[in-house]
């Protein structure tokens, strides 16, 4: 039989904010498991999960079939088994209607130190950062820094995200030089082994006030770059102060053999210049920022280099982004450049507005498919999880998110999250805050 | 009483609104700023002000009519909370202008001697619908400075663009920043104590400084030819406006606590808090707010950049909203957000029904327009359509709590300002001429 599941979890939805959401026991049922399940998580054991058909939902598969109203998806295992119309429930399944709301991928929550800091003004709480501003005759480039082993699944900062649908993520680490070291994407669902293979990348900061930390010239960062380059192919020309130890040269080496490297860059000459580097070193470069982008957009497209950057962008912030506008992200979509977002400010803590700025850049003239697909799809692809993630279709892993409305919207809420096919308990400690003062608020006794 | 601590309005407005002819727009849905919401009404704007709001109004002649069919209206946004000006764009060490922080109290500082009009983020915000802005000092300090109320039109000077007749603000700052600033450097303040003695002090200093003008009128009144007044003190002059109740106080403080003991404080020396400005806490004590008819000026997400920000909730403005008399304002603190106060505010509203308050659009929408006008002491002038009012509203391509609203037309004082379909030719703004080009809004 089919449970009418509530659109609310349940404790956010005391007394009257219930009134038109009936919890049926099987709902109840489901959300003492959910409960017990979220439990399990966060001490770290093998989650139990249970089938589920979700019945009746406008699925953006984001695959070639498109978007399918009234469709039927069904969860086994963790993983997506099978997306249709009129899909049997297995045995034992829980079916959940969704009466034709938005059933979407898990959302990319862009490149954050979500689990490697709880507050940016404390420095005890951060662990994204590699401290090291050295002047240049004793910098030292540590590559090998990958703060992805210290990710805490149970800071206090994953569930505000992943409440509101944010269920994976690409750690970015950030340092005293310019490379920055390396990160993964992770899995947000609480699990401590939570990095997603394949996803690793490496990360260069270039421009902007990095300049600052690379002897004050912008010039001097390809120099110091060519030089990291040159130390690994050849560790024995340069023993006399040298960027890179050993582990940096090993680390390095992997990536001049064609792997993926996030430059962080938008001034348009900047962008060129890391085209041409990574073409010459045999790297795979991502553009992250990507402010003035737009301006070469036909060489992005044409190096088929994909652009993380936040479409609410569109101010001069500084001498590199003085060409920075609202509708970058659909001018490079218009020129065959693949986009995804991120956020520039308050990446992590604020993660939940990636909804928002992908709807932004909808406004601005990009397709809202191609908004959707920036904050769930294409990231998936540009990091390397194209195959598990991003994508509701056989064998992905069921990280679903289903929505009271338009998913880009800001009056739309994640009605009901799922990770690896788990639903998640939609409680984080703001919630909780919420809960302790919403009686007082009620009765007008908030002093 | 003359206030003879601000003598005469040393930098006056200059601001002239444009001569416009009439405007009718007709067949929209008008959220009033008053709370209600009118289905298919006009409003119409005649010598640079609200005339009137109803159906079936006819054009004057020589009417500029938009016809807003299917799309909203309301007044002009009013952020309470910006540094544009002050900290413009682009964010360079020769321009930053929003922190005198060489002393915890700078009360003497005025930032309207701060403000750079040629702040591309004028125009961008303008695209999104503000009309009306305060351009306040940064939060180092535990008394900042001076704020300036301004109206978002262009012109090379800041006097140009004064809100005539607005009352000054005072900024003033609880909490880990003056700590942080000073603290560090072992100076006072270094403690939340220091903090309040540091406020205490001056507020002390104010009303002796008061009291001396007064007995100084006095002797002058009673026909004493030999009284001399007080020696001029810029921060006392500033101080002591508050403490006469012709300066707003508007207080950056996150914690409960504090805001708690700011209003015992406000209350030992006799003036009045306009709103708490971040107020992440604010829900912890929405009625103490609003019995005190203090607004809270806050932040639909923000939270968890310092531990003062680590109890924030998403329904923070819904709670402050909520409690009898509550007086809620969405504000931005930002050159980002002040382009989104409309979505901002959309996402405290649809936070604060996920848990059962009950909120309209039509209500929600005084929180980035009367509200804010009421704490800066314009309320008389702007805020609402009421008739009378000044002219200053945004046509919107439809519900403006959406992402995907955008202002298609602002009026200023009658004035078409900004209109989506007609862009400048040229940017407005100095800064960007002759670069390539950026900034679309």
């Amino acid at each position: 039989m089919k449970a009418l599941i509530t659109t609310r979890a349940a404790d956010a939805c005391a007394e009257d904010a219930c009134a038109k959401h009936t919890m049926t026991l099987a709902a109840a049922a489901l959300f003492a498991l959910v409960a017990a399940t979220t439990a399990l998580a966060q001490t770290a054991q093998t989650p139990r999960t249970t089938d589920v058909l979700i019945h009746g939902a406008r699925v953006f598969t984001m695959t070639s079939k498109g978007t399918l109203d009234n469709a039927d998806v069904i969860i086994r295992n963790g993983k997506v088994a099978a997306v249709g119309a009129n899909l049997t429930a297995p045995a034992g399944a829980t079916t959940i209607e969704a009466n034709g709301r938005a059933l979407t991928p898990g959302i990319f929550g862009g490149l954050t130190t979500l689990g490697l800091e709880e507050v940016q003004a404390e420095a005890t709480t951060r662990d994204a950062n590699l401290v090291d501003t050295m002047p240049l005759h004793e910098m030292q480039f540590r590559p090998e820094f990958d703060p992805t082993s210290t990710f805490n699944p149970r800071s206090v900062a994953v569930p505000v995200a992943r409440v509101a649908g944010i269920t994976w993520t690409v750690l970015r680490p950030s340092g005293g030089t310019i490379l920055t070291g390396q990160g993964s994407a992770v899995t947000l669902d609480g699990r401590f082994d939570a990095a997603l293979d394949g996803s690793r990348s490496l990360f260069v900061r270039l421009g902007g006030d990095s300049v600052n930390i690379s002897g004050g010239s912008r010039a001097s960062q390809f120099m110091l770059l060519d030089q990291a380059v040159r130390e690994t192919r050849n560790p024995a020309a340069n023993t006399v102060n040298p960027l890179l130890h050993q582990a940096g040269r090993d680390a390095l080496k992997r990536y001049l053999a064609g792997g993926r490297v996030v430059f962080e860059a938008d001034r348009a000459v900047d962008i060129r210049q890391v085209l041409a580097f990574a073409q010459a070193n045999g790297m795979k470069p991502v553009i992250a920022g990507g402010a003035e982008a737009w301006v070469v957009a036909e060489d992005l497209a044409r190096a088929k280099v994909p652009v993380l950057l936040d479409p609410l962008v569109n101010l001069p912030a500084n001498f590199d982004k003085i060409a920075a506008r609202a509708d970058n992200a659909a001018l490079l979509n218009a020129a065959g450049v693949k986009v995804a977002f991120l956020l520039e400010e308050d990446p992590t803590q604020r993660a939940r507005r990636i909804r928002q700025v992908a709807g932004n850049a909808a406004a601005h003239g990009l397709p809202r498919d191609v908004a959707l697909a920036a904050i769930t799809s294409t990231p998936a692809e540009i990091f390397g999880l194209a195959v598990t993630r991003g994508h509701i279709a056989a064998g992905q892993s069921a990280d679903l998110v289903l929505w009271s409305g338009d998913p880009l919207e800001v009056t739309t809420l994640a009605e009901q999250v799922w990770i690896a096919g788990r639903a998640i308990g939609l409680t984080s400690r703001q919630t909780e805050l919420r809960d302790r003062y919403l009686e007082r608020i009620r009765t007008q006794q908030a002093r | 009483m003359r206030p003879w601590t601000t003598p005469a309005d040393p930098y006056p407005s200059t601001y002239k609104p444009p001569l416009s002819p009439p405007t009718l727009i007709k067949g929209a849905t008008v959220l009033t700023g008053i709370g209600t919401k009118l289905d298919n009404a006009d409003v119409l704007v005649v010598d640079g002000h609200i005339s009137a709001v109803g159906t079936g109004l006819q054009a004057p002649s020589g009417a500029r009519v938009i016809d807003a069919k299917g799309r909203w209206v309301t007044p002009g946004l009013i952020d309470i909370h910006s540094h544009l000006g002050v900290y413009p764009s682009p964010g360079m060490n020769g321009t930053s202008d929003g922190n005198e922080a060489t002393a915890p109290v700078t009360a003497n500082v005025w930032a309207e001697h701060s403000v750079h009009p040629q702040d591309p983020g004028f125009t961008t915000a303008l695209a999104g619908g503000i009309t009306t802005l305060q351009i306040l000092p940064g939060s180092a300090n535990l008394i900042g400075g001076r704020s300036v109320v301004l109206k978002n039109v262009y012109s090379v000077t800041t006097q140009g663009m004064k809100f005539p007749g607005a009352p000054y603000g005072l900024k003033m700052a609880c909490g880990e920043n003056p700590k942080r600033v000073y603290g560090g450097k072992n100076q006072t303040p270094q403690t939340d104590m220091a903090n309040m003695a540091g406020y205490r002090a001056q507020w002390l200093e104010a009303t002796e400084y008061l009291r001396d003008y007064q007995a100084y009128e006095q002797k002058r009144q009673a026909g004493d030819k030999d009284a001399k007044p007080p020696k001029r003190d810029l921060r006392l002059d500033t101080l002591s406006g508050v403490l006469k109740g012709d300066i707003l106080v508007q207080m950056h403080c996150y914690r409960a606590e504090e805001m708690a003991a700011v209003i015992d404080m406000s209350k030992e020396f006799g003036y009045h808090v306009a709103a708490f400005h971040h107020g992440v806490e604010a829900y912890k004590i929405a009625n103490l707010l609003a019995d005190n008819g203090i607004c809270g000026a806050l932040w639909a997400d923000w939270w968890g950049f310092k531990m003062e920000a680590f109890d924030a909730i998403e329904e923070n403005i819904a709670f402050v909203d909520a409690a009898k008399n509550g007086c809620a304002i969405v504000h931005s603190d930002s050159e980002e957000g002040i382009q989104r106060l409309n979505q901002e505010a959309a996402k405290a509203m649809t936070s604060g029904r996920r848990v059962g308050l009950n909120i309209a659009p039509e209500h929600a929408i005084q929180w980035v327009t009367s509200n804010p006008a009421k704490a800066m002491g314009i309320l008389d002038k702007t805020g609402t359509l009421e008739v009378g009012k000044m002219g200053d509203v945004v046509v919107w391509n439809g519900t403006p709590f959406s992402v995907y609203a955008l202002a298609d037309q602002v009026l200023i004082d009658g004035a078409l300002v900004y209109d989506r379909a007609n862009p400048p030719p040229k940017p407005r703004i100095d800064f960007l001429l002759g670069l390539p080009s950026g900034v679309t809004p």
